[in-house]
């Protein structure tokens, strides 16, 4: 007994339990039986059985199901660019001398951490059709006549949505590329200052090649996270209005749970697997530059 | 002149090894308005978008119903501020009930994930057992793996498990996505503590589990506290989840029973909404707040390892 506890391949086992038990049963075995699912006709209830392909010939030639891919690629690439850029910004806003800094650097990541689905309430109150502060400033100042219907029309509801995810996103991609801000040592600035850079070129040749990698990973995940979204869809539209802002996670959640077929919602929810792997491998390959940047190995 | 005092402040602070004054240090050369069009207005711009809807929430729960619905008058301020909305929400909706879930499950979900994590990162990190490099790339893959895409498997065998419609459902798979975290974060942080401790302790008899409780863990507090702060919010926030697996008002959380049963039919009762989210955010922003540089760390370090 005594040995067998020295021993590092048994120890090692034996400490891994807890956790492999827990990811085994709640995350392996749920990733293997939700793509099971995807083929066959279970419903709420009712065992169902292997049908192939036919959920997803299903999906494909389901409007609904395009409209919601369709919107997916959409919110994820507008979000996302202007969550890149508009974070970038604020990280090297607070990356500069300013008062109060570690004071404005802590609420600035505030919208992250509450509860997205809290948060997103007070939008939807933001964008009430009827007394929508946004819709009173714009008509006080002249700028609009009526008010505005942000989550009535289809294309203002995604922008909406879009806007509110960017809120709640600017702040985690700010504070992770202000981290890596912090790295870059201050005398690589004066060199290139003596040198006669201009700002821009200090931040086009030193800040961002040296800021790629971490770039890389936190776009990885912020672009996991916006793909995958559901909350904020939710609370706001619960995809309307006609559908126009469903995502790939909202239409699985309304097929397989108050639809009742859990298959069908199954298979929604696999088809968004490529596109999470893709984003999975860019960060693979965001990270080994990193690696061999920082002159480590492989 | 004031800036020249800054600067000194700059390269003491880069002696000491702090490279945050980054860009700063050359922050002399720049005239004051353009500081105040490049960096204050922006800034600015930036700190009210951010916090407006906070501001938002806790006016409007304030507000009287007649002055919520009114067009008249200014809406940014509270003519006359009442807690009728609170007390609505305190003693005639479920709502301390969802507290006390939310709390339950958080605690005791954040406490099951770092213990595993602690146990899981040690092997993985220092006993590197066999197959210990494979295990740490899955728990790396496992972090990614959106809850989205798990929820109903996830259903299918909390209903089997009959565990649905229970807390227990809720504290069995939020560490799903709470421990690739704490264990990947708490990695980095094992990593950090020198082998020599380990030795020496080995030489003078310890055991492995004496090793991880009295060398290891004390030396791990800040990461344990950086996981810990972690996990507890992203339980709290929790929502895909919370909404699927459970459908009775008493065993809901805040997020989900707000959004679920606040919202009756077309009449909207912003006050006790509003009441609702802010009620609901404080406990993490307090969190927070006290902890800010061990949440900002736990989040940044499990980007950059």
């Amino acid at each position: 007994m005594h040995r067998l506890l020295n021993n590092r391949n048994f120890l090692g086992l034996l400490f891994m339990l807890p956790a492999a038990v827990l990811l085994l049963l709640f995350l392996t075995y749920p990733l293997g039986l939700g793509t099971w699912l995807g083929f066959t006709d279970t419903k709420v209830g009712r065992a169902g059985h292997f049908i192939g392909l036919e959920n997803y010939q299903f999906l494909w030639g389901d409007s609904v199901t395009r409209l919601a891919l369709f919107n997916t690629i959409f919110y994820t690439t507008v979000a996302s660019i202007i969550k890149f850029a508009l974070g970038l910004w604020l990280a090297l806003l607070l990356n500069r001398h300013i008062p109060f800094k570690s004071f404005i650097r802590a609420i600035v990541l505030l919208p992250f951490i509450v509860p997205t689905a809290l948060s997103a309430i007070a939008f939807w109150w933001i964008y009430d059709a009827q007394f929508s502060i946004v819709s009173w400033a714009l008509v006080k100042m002249g700028v609009i006549t009526t008010y505005i219907d942000f989550l009535g029309d289809p294309w203002m509801a995604r922008f909406s949505t879009i806007a509110a995810n960017i809120w709640r996103g600017v702040p985690f991609v700010a504070i992770c590329l202000l981290a890596g801000l912090q790295t870059i040592s201050p005398s690589l600035y004066e060199a290139a200052a003596l040198d006669g850079a201009t700002p821009w070129q200090r931040f086009r040749y030193v800040t961002l090649p040296l800021l790629t990698p971490i770039i890389a990973v936190v776009m990885t995940f912020s672009v996991l996270f916006t793909f995958t979204d559901f909350q904020l869809i939710y609370v706001l539209t619960r995809g309307g209005p006609l559908n126009a802002t469903h995502l790939m996670a909202t239409l699985s959640f309304q097929r397989a749970i108050p639809g009742g077929s859990l298959g069908e919602g199954a298979a929604v929810a696999t088809a968004m697997v490529p596109f999470l792997l893709a984003a999975i491998l860019f960060s693979y390959f965001g990270l080994q530059r990193r690696a061999w940047q920082q002159g480590g190995k492989d | 002149m004031d800036d020249k005092s800054k600067q000194l402040h700059a390269d003491t602070a880069r002696d000491t090894g702090a490279a945050d004054k980054a860009g700063g240090g050359m922050g002399y050369l720049e005239s004051v308005p353009r500081r105040v069009v490049t960096l204050y207005l922006p800034l600015l711009v930036f700190l009210f978008v951010l916090l407006f809807p906070f501001y938002w929430m806790a006016t409007t729960s304030l507000k009287p119903n007649a002055e919520l619905l009114s067009h008249e008058g200014n809406p940014f301020w509270v003519a006359a501020p009442t807690l009728e909305h609170f007390k609505h929400l305190i003693f005639e909706t479920p709502y301390p009930e969802w507290m006390w879930n939310t709390i339950l499950v958080s605690v005791v979900a954040t406490f099951t994930s770092l213990t595993a994590s602690v146990l899981a990162a040690y092997a993985i990190e220092r006993l590197r057992f066999r197959g210990a490099k494979p295990a740490g790339l899955a728990i790396f893959l496992a972090y990614l793996v959106p809850p989205s895409i798990l929820f109903i498997p996830l259903a299918a065998i909390v209903f089997k498990l009959g565990l649905f419609d229970t807390r227990w459902a809720l504290i069995l798979t939020y560490p799903t996505f709470l421990v690739p975290f704490s264990t990947w974060l708490l990695m980095g942080y094992f990593r950090s503590i020198p082998y020599e401790l380990e030795e020496c302790a080995l030489i003078d008899g310890a055991t492995r589990w004496q090793i991880l409780v009295k060398i290891i863990l004390p030396l791990a507090v800040p990461g344990l506290i950086s996981a810990g702060i972690f996990a507890f919010t992203l339980s709290w926030n929790e929502f895909i989840y919370a909404l699927t697996f459970v459908s009775s008002s008493e065993v809901k959380t805040v997020p989900v029973g707000v959004v679920t049963e606040l919202v009756e039919g077309d009449v909207y009762h912003w006050g006790a909404l509003m009441a609702g989210a802010l009620l609901g955010s404080l406990p993490v922003a307090i969190l927070y707040s006290f902890f800010v540089e061990y949440y900002v760390s736990g989040m940044t370090g499990a980007v950059k390892e």
